[in-house]
């Protein structure tokens, strides 16, 4: 093994150099939650510009652009999920015998239940892939646009969403996803080392900030759709 | 006052343990935690009992000995104490208390209350030190400190190594321990020629302890008698960050 | 036997040096095969087994605590004295040597005392380099403040922690031996008895507090560095584990002991509350910088609440009776005048045993946002302790047990008259003679760890073959078989009393007999009580339990039944010394207004009162056997450079 390669096998079968990976990891995967809003957010724009959008990112670069992201965005994804389950058993591990009685003093729900709500998610995100971009459900694969020939993805979002049980567990997800944003956002900067005595308050700020809008963000679309605040037509 | 206590008992470290119930009467309210447990280890010697066996030496918070974890909090319920500073008066007649030890699955448990904590020692071994031989130091005003740094290493420094941080985190970890050595000796100019090795030394010898890794949940933070800050972990992180990109390319 | 301190002869400032170059030295390739034996892992322990590793040295270091960096060093809150002199204010080793010698009432060796101011500085520049993070200026250099009434600062300090710090600056350098496999380091070990063959200390029996197995380690030489006997008092600032039990046990091999009787008490700390109390805190001396201390002049009003007691029936009875240094009165002068006025009934608090430290006129005059500045962890500690707010009434503070200047006799190499047994620390008498300076044990402690023992050790090894005993040595058996039984009988009496309750009642005694102040008829007393206690204990104690396994109540009364007849020596050493010198006061033994001292105004009535004429000795005890009275050999201390003189504190 090159020393370079040993190194690497070092960092992430440390616990500190698996947390960097989740924490960057993480930093990909806020900013694709980011940018993921921005589009979504163009329902309430309507149909035209959504379908734009949804055009527009399957041609940038000619067509590779949406691949490379896919990568990415699936190679973080995978890191993430493998290190945070390693990290997850090893701590377990590492508790070993339970105490009868355990009082918290500094800790939050949202940061104990940071894999059940990572896990949550994963099941969301897999639901939603095959729901929206694999489209396992015909109908919705076979809307077409009405002004130009494509594929209707605004349409899409209304009809999907109108189905009360996937908008509920859209919602539910996205809540988990908002706790763990919560406590991950913030962490972000402390597993990198960047948090400090003067910034940990604004950092958690932020971090509750962020997680704020990408909740609101993300369920204001079903909530609206439900309520028939945007419509097909 | 009367207390009722719920004491974990383990006759030794390979024996299944378990909580006992045992009454403590007649306490003085101004007697520490520890002088009560002695009261109540003064009844069961007299009734032929075997008496709790638990950590103790200066019973002034420095030494760092005394451990137990109070009603689910290490160290009790007052802040930035150790056990054998929090006094009676912190609780109220009638009153149950649970004691268990520090657990974890790196900090064994030898008897009843009693852990064996000297993983922290072989973490210190690692690489917890500036390597210099004894006659071999420079004047010691030939190399001025920014008060600054030197204020910040010693509120590093002054960890006692009692294993509160690990006893409260729910993974077992010990980074504010870590932590603290590090950023007591990385922050002074003396320490930065060793830096890297020693951070690298140290996580290494952490996770081979069996340690879990910090998930920042802070419990640490809010136990540690000393009042240490979770900056020291970030420090940490940090730094190891560094000096393994350093390991990989240089 | 006679004692031989071996100082080098020559001019006092070049001894050291003089010693230095004629020691033999051991050649590198040989060093390895030496084992030394270091039981103590504190500052003097733990430093000596770092630097000997460095030099080559096979090191098996002992403690009794879980971690080496738990020694009671750790406890040591003031500072540590060099002779830096980075304030220019006049400071040398000359002076500090006069300082300590003269604090210690002329009853230390010029020779020691020289060495430990000249090696002073450098355990600064060590420390430093070792990262220990001093207090230091914004320029960025070290800052140094006046200590325990010097005229200088030369006191380098760290917030309240400075031997905290010094220790783990100390247990860092071990632990990378330990690493480096140069050190062995036992933890959770305590030594039970050593082994003596030929005439010489080569060996150890110990006991794993863990599992109880007792086992015996060789070595070529025994170096002890296990700290004070200050429990014997079962209350004092020490760490419950502190114990005699080392020293002793070499002592009943053949060691000699030295005066036993000097034990320092220190003025500020909080007074006891009940019987329960299991330790006394030490408060800084420092806020006897702005505290007045008094007691009601009557005593009817000292169950009044304090702040009713109006000015006029106050007593500030040290700045009455000590009007230049006042609240700063030496230790053992504002320790005993405390005593006088409690036994005059006039004592306040709990049990009549207190005095009040007042920070009202601070207050008043700095504002209370100056004294949190200056002493806020220290009221937040005493408010911790006694859940008073100091800011509101004064705290109350009485002496306790501090530190003990006797112990194991030593010559100028730090060894025994037992050949191949060392003592360092504060487990030796060799500096401090009488009373002890604020500041000097953390500095005596390292100056024999790191820069003393590393020379004079290699006096002892030049002419021993290394490794020539090993543990098959039948001495080796016997010793471990009497500890075996000694052990065993522990549990076998099987009797109605705690451990506890034996140390309770024996510290009683001794703190009233040959605690603060003492006289013949009271330690002729103590002489004949303890036995009766000790008599009990090994009828009516009760160990629960067995040895197989963690035991503190068997820890606990292995160092009792050493107390137990320790406790006795130190009388016998008190009772012979008629004379009042530091530490040690006899009644008997004070300037009255007859005296010419204090005609002239030099000193006072009622003050220690010395006789260079038939004291001037330091006392080692010889271990004569059971049930015989020790023998009394004498060191004459010699003073060729400075004239024993009248201490006075006007
Ligand atoms: C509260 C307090 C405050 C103080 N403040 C100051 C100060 O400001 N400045 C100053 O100069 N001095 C101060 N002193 C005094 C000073 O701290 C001590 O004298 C000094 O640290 C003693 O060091 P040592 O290495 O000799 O012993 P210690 O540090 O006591 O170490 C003793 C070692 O021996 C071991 N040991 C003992 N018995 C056995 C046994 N039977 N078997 C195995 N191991 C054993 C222990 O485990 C320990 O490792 C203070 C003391 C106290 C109590
Ligand atoms: C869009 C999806 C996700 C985003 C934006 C995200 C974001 C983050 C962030 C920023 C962190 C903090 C990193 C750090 O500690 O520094 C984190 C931690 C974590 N994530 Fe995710 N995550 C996502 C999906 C998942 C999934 C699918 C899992 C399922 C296993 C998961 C499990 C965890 C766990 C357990 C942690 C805590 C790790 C630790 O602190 O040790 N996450 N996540
Ligand atoms: S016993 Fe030393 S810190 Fe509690």
């Amino acid at each position: 093994m090159s020393p370079l390669v040993s190194t690497i096998c070092q960092f992430w079968s440390s616990s500190i150099g698996k947390k960097v990976v989740v924490a960057l990891t993480g930093i990909v995967l806020v900013g694709f939650l980011a940018g993921h809003l921005a589009g979504n957010l163009l329902v309430y724009v309507g149909r035209e510009a959504t379908n734009d959008y949804a055009e527009f990112l399957m041609h940038l670069l000619h067509g590779a652009g949406i691949w490379i992201a896919r990568a990415v965005l699936l190679t973080c994804f995978v890191l993430h999920i493998v290190a945070t389950i390693q990290l997850t058993r090893s701590n377990r591990a590492a508790r070993a015998d339970a105490y009868e009685v355990k009082t918290s003093v500094r800790t939050t729900l949202s940061a104990r239940v940071m894999i059940w709500s990572g896990l949550t998610i994963l099941a969301f995100v897999i639901f939603h892939l095959l729901h929206f971009t694999v489209r396992i459900d015909q109908g919705l694969a076979d809307l077409r646009d009405p002004l130009v020939d494509r594929h209707d993805t605004y349409g899409m979002v209304v009809r999907g969403f109108q189905n009360v049980p996937v908008s509920l567990f859209y919602i539910v997800a996205l809540t988990l996803l908002c706790s763990h944003l919560s406590h991950g956002v913030a962490s972000i900067f402390q597993t990198l080392g960047l948090r400090s005595k003067k910034t940990r308050g604004a950092i958690k700020v932020f971090s509750w900030i962020y997680a704020a809008i990408i909740w609101l963000g993300f369920i204001s679309i079903p909530i609206s759709i439900m309520l028939g605040l945007v419509h097909f037509d | 006052m009367n207390l009722t206590l719920k004491i974990w008992r383990q006759e030794g470290p390979d024996a299944k343990g378990q909580m006992q119930t045992v009454e403590a009467r007649d306490i003085p309210e101004e007697a520490s935690f520890l002088e009560m447990l002695d009261i109540v280890n003064e009844r069961i010697i007299e009734e032929g009992g075997d008496p709790v066996q638990f950590d103790h030496d200066c019973r002034e918070g420095i030494c760092g000995t005394c451990s137990l974890t109070i009603n689910g909090v290490p160290h009790g319920p007052d802040n930035g104490v150790t056990t054998c500073q929090l006094h009676m008066r912190k609780f109220r007649d009638g009153d149950t208390i649970w004691i268990e030890p520090f657990r974890a699955k790196a900090f064994p448990v030898v008897r009843d209350l009693v852990v064996d904590r000297s993983a922290f020692d072989r973490i210190i071994a690692a690489g917890g030190y500036i390597s210099v031989r004894t006659g071999s130091a420079p004047d010691a005003n030939g190399l001025p400190i920014e008060k600054d740094h030197a204020d910040q290493s010693f509120d590093a420094a002054t960890c006692i190594g009692c294993g509160a941080c690990v006893a409260a985190c729910p993974n077992a970890s010990p980074m504010l321990f870590v932590g603290a050595k590090a950023s007591h000796l990385n922050l002074l100019p003396q320490g930065k020629p060793e830096l890297d090795i020693r951070v690298l030394a140290m996580v290494r010898q952490m996770d081979a302890e069996g340690f879990g890794n910090c998930t920042n949940h802070y419990e640490c933070e809010g136990v540690c008698p000393k009042e240490i800050s979770a900056d020291v972990i970030a420090r940490l992180n940090r730094e190891y960050a560094c000096a393994s990109v350093k390991e990989g390319v240089a | 036997m006679a004692l031989d301190a071996k100082i080098p002869s020559g001019p006092l400032q070049d001894k050291w040096a003089k010693h230095k170059r004629d020691s033999k030295l051991i050649n590198p390739a040989n060093k390895r095969k030496f084992t030394i034996i270091i039981v103590g892992s504190g500052l003097a322990g733990g430093a000596a087994a770092a630097t000997l590793s460095e030099l080559g040295y096979k090191v098996k270091c002992f403690c009794y605590q879980d971690s080496p960096r738990r020694a009671h060093s750790i406890a040591a809150q003031g500072g540590i004295n060099a002779a830096k002199n980075y304030q220019n204010d006049g400071d040398s080793v000359y002076r500090l040597f006069y300082d300590t010698l003269k604090g210690g009432d002329f009853r230390s060796r010029e020779g020691n005392v020289y060495r430990l101011a000249e090696v002073s500085v450098n355990i600064i520049d060590q420390c430093v380099a070792q990262g220990v993070p001093f207090a230091r200026e914004y320029g960025g250099l070290l800052a140094n403040r006046s200590f325990g009434g010097a005229q200088v600062s030369r006191t380098f300090y760290a917030r309240g922690q400075t031997g905290q710090q010094l220790l783990l600056g100390c247990y860092q350098a071990l632990e990378k031996e330990v690493h480096n496999g140069g050190v062995q380091m036992y933890p959770r070990t305590e030594m039970l008895d050593m082994v003596v063959v030929d005439g010489h200390a080569k060996g150890i029996v110990v006991r794993d507090m863990q599992t109880g197995e007792i086992s015996s380690h060789a070595g070529d030489a025994v170096l002890l560095a296990t700290g004070g006997y200050g429990n014997v008092f079962f209350l004092s600032t020490n760490a419950k584990g502190c114990n005699v039990t080392a020293a002793y046990r070499a002592h009943k091999r053949g060691a000699y002991f030295s005066n036993p009787c000097y034990t320092q008490i220190h003025p500020t700390c909080i007074p006891v509350s009940g019987d329960y109390q299991s330790k006394l805190t030490l408060m800084s001396e420092s806020l006897r910088n702005d505290g007045r201390i008094w007691v009601p002049k009557k005593a009817e009003d000292a169950k009044k609440n304090p702040n009713d007691i109006p000015d006029s029936d106050r007593d500030y009875y040290l700045e009455r009776k000590y009007p230049s240094f006042g609240n700063l009165s030496p230790r053992d002068i504002a320790s005993r005048s405390a005593k006088e006025v409690c036994d005059e009934g006039r004592g306040v608090g709990p049990g009549g045993r207190g005095v009040y430290l007042d920070f009202r006129d601070a207050i008043n005059r700095l504002g209370e946002d100056a004294i949190r500045n200056r002493y806020g962890n220290l009221f937040q500690m005493y408010a911790k302790i006694t859940g008073e707010n100091p800011y509101k009434a004064p705290m109350r503070i009485y002496p306790a047990v501090h530190y003990t200047m006797g112990g194991l006799w030593v010559d100028y190499n730090l060894m025994s008259n037992l050949p191949g047994l060392h003592v360092l620390g504060e487990a030796n008498f060799s500096d401090h003679g009488a009373n002890r300076l604020g500041a000097s044990a953390l500095m005596q402690g390292l100056a024999d760890g790191y820069f003393v023992i590393p020379v004079t050790l290699a006096v002892y090894l030049a002419g021993q073959k290394p490794g020539a005993v090993t543990t098959d040595a039948p001495e080796f058996k016997a010793v471990e078989e009497e500890v075996r039984t000694r052990t065993k009988t522990f549990l076998d009496i099987k009797g109605k009393r705690s451990v506890d309750s034996f140390h309770r009642e024996l510290g009683l005694l001794l703190w009233d007999k040959c605690g603060m102040a003492r006289n013949k008829a009271g330690l002729e007393e103590a002489l004949k009580k303890i036995p009766e206690i000790r008599e009990e204990f090994w009828q009516n104690l009760r160990v629960p339990g067995n040895g197989t396994n963690l035991n503190q109540e068997l820890e606990k009364a292995g160092r009792v039944a050493d107390f137990m007849e320790f406790g006795e020596l130190m009388c016998r050493d008190a009772l012979d010394r008629e004379e009042s010198c530091g530490g040690h006061f006899r009644e008997e033994h004070q300037f009255t207004e007859a005296d010419p001292e204090v005609k002239s105004g030099t000193t006072q009535p009622g003050e220690a009162k010395r006789h260079d004429d038939k004291f001037a000795y330091a006392s080692a005890w010889e271990y004569a056997g059971k049930d015989k009275p020790p023998v009394l050999h004498k060191e004459e201390l010699v003073f060729d450079t400075v004239k024993p003189s009248v201490r006075s504190y006007q």
